[in-house]
């Protein structure tokens, strides 16, 4: 077949062939290309709301983020290796009530009150899933359910120890240092570049991919399994304590619903930042890019000023449409 | 084989006994189920000897949205997938349930009851689209349209109200012949018995099944694995909106926020039940009678005087007990080996 019987015009082949140039080159660097997006959103809000993105909103922005970021970070060390785990808004609310009541004995006792909960419930979850194999869906599920249940108890029991919030928890979640900079971001940046670097580096990084990846085979291999998964979910139990204080800072106020509404986010933001939830591929990069997009989605419908029944509705279609054009785009 | 049959078959006892240990090896929670659940009578009525029909109606009404919960759960799961938005579902099926029917007659009611399993049936259809054409894991998918027919059902309602007419809340709440037999306890036979049956007996059962225990292999004989699942998200949605309808019998009135409960029950009442989280295995009958089991321990306490909150540690703990249990037997067996 000659040239000039092609039935697409030589224009378009071009720019098909740029197209498609884009989509591999955008599928090469994931993480870049979420962070378009990102810039992408803060440009729509910036055209809606003209002189909204300011220094202040970016900081807002980052302080807000903080919290959903630690969360997100626990859950893709949990998905990398093929699981999820659904008691971190449980465990994140128990460790800041926990913290809150024991607020009298001082700041490192109380602290250590508040991850002794993530310490605890990560330790069940681990025994679960690593010893004994239990899904990791219904283990963390249920374990959720009992780190609700007792907490309830555990309210009524303590009437008498108020939960306080102590000070410096305060400016935690809620403070900022020369001008502008949120002191949350000072525990997660160094957080996040452990998890970053440590996925990358460390023996026990490169054992999370690959026990996602293929457990039997690294089982056949004599890696220990079960030590790995066993680290891995007090890890996310330990972060999700630490969210937990952060959060709690932030609100000023320990009550029994604290952190449910972070749990589809931080399941969200390690989706969208294309950690796969069958495990062995992603990284803790994309989390933070996504973390930081559902800050800025969740900002952009404050200001369009929706009753919260439509921004719940809006929120999750986003999140759906999210998912959805990533898992096209890598799959 | 033949000889032992035939030296045995004047008895009857022999092939009989050996069918009575087939069914239990087949169908195990349908045995492990009704022994927990007649356990937990058992101590019920020895704590409380004045347990009486009054008692037994509103253990039939209260387990009722939690056991069409369970049975939503438990399609999706043998089908190989998973629902966790079967509690805002019940939630937007209540709300417009109660809002729909405030002012009705009783046969308007009975219409709408109607249309309202058509609603559930939509949504577990937008479910069962989303998870086949976006690809995207189906915890993921369905957590998010939770959170967003959660917004439907505040949307719908913004705070617990409504109500129907009290013919129709007696479907529920009135009983039948004996008050012994209540008309929730007669409602959940009948929609387990109507829905499931048919679809358990026919072509529909036998997909769901196999494409729950091996998608490729299933695939590969030519089932249709993508309407398969559709359809199991489907009927997850339809006994979600029995669900909803009957929680309107059983409390009156719509809640919207009645969903997060139901999610996570449903789902512990099905696990309990003897439905795999890895698909093609179990039944109805085990999650609903796992739902009586969920729904009398929070009673059991308040009978003992102990502080009913207690009831949502022991079921979590009692979830956690049952699947590592499971887990530790695995892996006993597994030693052995």
């Amino acid at each position: 077949m000659s040239a000039t019987a092609d039935p697409v015009p030589a224009k378009e082949r071009a720019w098909r062939r740029s197209a498609g140039r884009a989509l591999n080159l955008l599928r090469r660097h994931t993480t870049a290309a979420l962070f378009v997006l990102l810039v992408c959103f803060v440009g729509g809000i910036e055209m809606i709301v003209p002189g909204t993105v300011t220094p202040t909103w970016i900081s807002n922005i980052v302080l807000f983020a903080a919290p959903l970021g630690i969360l997100a970070a626990g859950q893709t060390l949990v998905m990398l290796s093929g699981g999820i785990d659904l008691s971190v808004a449980s465990v994140a609310t128990a460790s800041a009530y926990l913290m809150a009541t024991h607020s009298s004995l001082g700041g490192v006792a109380c602290v250590l009150w508040g991850l002794s909960v993530g310490l605890g419930v990560g330790l069940i979850n681990g025994i679960g899933v690593a010893v004994l194999q239990v899904q990791p869906l219904v283990m963390t599920l249920g374990t959720g359910l009992m780190t609700q249940g007792t907490l309830i108890v555990y309210s009524q029991k303590m009437l008498s120890n108020a939960p306080r919030v102590p000070s410096f928890i305060q400016s935690l979640g809620s403070g900022k240092v020369l001008g502008g900079i949120p002191i949350d971001l000072i525990l997660w940046a160094p957080i996040a570049l452990v998890v970053v670097i440590g996925l990358r580096r460390t023996g026990f990084g490169r054992l999370l991919y690959a026990v996602g990846d293929n457990r039997e085979a690294c089982q056949l291999s004599g890696v220990r399994v079960w030590q790995v998964l066993l680290t891995d979910y007090v890890l996310c139990g330990l972060l999700a304590a630490v969210a937990g204080l952060v959060i709690v800072g932030g609100t000023n106020a320990a009550d029994m619903s604290l952190a449910e509404v972070y749990l589809l986010p931080s399941v969200a933001a390690v989706i969208i930042g294309g950690t796969s939830i069958f495990g062995g591929r992603g990284g803790y990069a994309g989390s933070i890019v996504g973390a930081l997009i559902l800050t800025v989605l969740n900002s952009l419908l404050t200001l369009l000023d929706a009753p919260e029944p439509i921004r719940q509705i809006l929120y999750g279609t986003i999140i759906l449409i999210l998912a959805a054009a990533y898992t096209r785009l890598t799959d | 084989m033949t000889a032992a049959d035939q030296t045995q078959s004047p008895l009857e006892t022999g092939p009989r006994l050996r069918g009575l240990r087939r069914f239990v090896h087949h169908h195990p929670s349908l045995v492990t189920m009704p022994a927990l659940l007649a356990v937990f009578l058992g101590v019920t009525v020895a704590i409380h000897p004045g347990y009486d029909s009054f008692d037994a109606q509103s253990l039939a009404m209260g387990a009722m949205p939690l056991a069409f919960a369970a049975a939503a759960q438990a399609v999706v799961l043998i089908s190989g997938g998973i629902d966790l938005s079967v509690g805002s579902m019940i939630a937007v099926c209540n709300v417009l349930a109660a809002t729909t029917m405030e002012n009705a007659t009783f046969g308007e009611s009975l219409l709408f009851a109607a249309g309202i399993c058509v609603v559930g049936a939509l949504l577990g259809a937008v479910n069962g689209l989303v998870v086949v054409f976006s690809r995207v894991p189906d915890v993921v998918v369905t957590l998010t349209t939770g959170f967003i027919w959660g917004g439907v059902a505040l949307l719908i309602l913004e705070r617990p109200g409504g109500g129907a007419p009290q013919e129709f809340i007696q479907l529920g709440a009135g009983f039948l012949v004996s008050p012994w037999i209540s008309g929730s306890l007669v409602l959940v036979a009948a929609a387990v018995a109507i829905i499931w049956i048919p679809v358990q007996r026919g072509r529909l059962g036998l997909l769901l099944y196999a494409v729950g225990s091996d998608k490729a292999s299933a695939f590969r004989s030519g089932v249709n694995v993508e309407l398969t699942r559709f359809l199991a998200y489907v009927l997850g949605g339809l006994f979600s909106a029995v669900g909803g309808i009957g929680l309107v019998m059983t409390t009156g009135i719509g809640s919207p926020l009645a969903g997060v409960y139901y999610t996570l029950s449903g789902l512990a009442a099905a696990v309990l039940g003897g439905v795999s989280l890895t698909g093609g295995r179990g039944g109805i009958v085990g999650p609903v009678l796992a739902a009586y089991v969920l729904t009398l321990i929070p009673a059991d306490l308040i009978f003992l005087n102990i502080d009913p909150n207690f009831g949502q540690v022991i079921q979590g703990t009692l979830i956690v007990l049952v699947v590592m249990g499971g887990g530790l037997v695995e892996l006993l067996q597994r030693r052995k080996k």
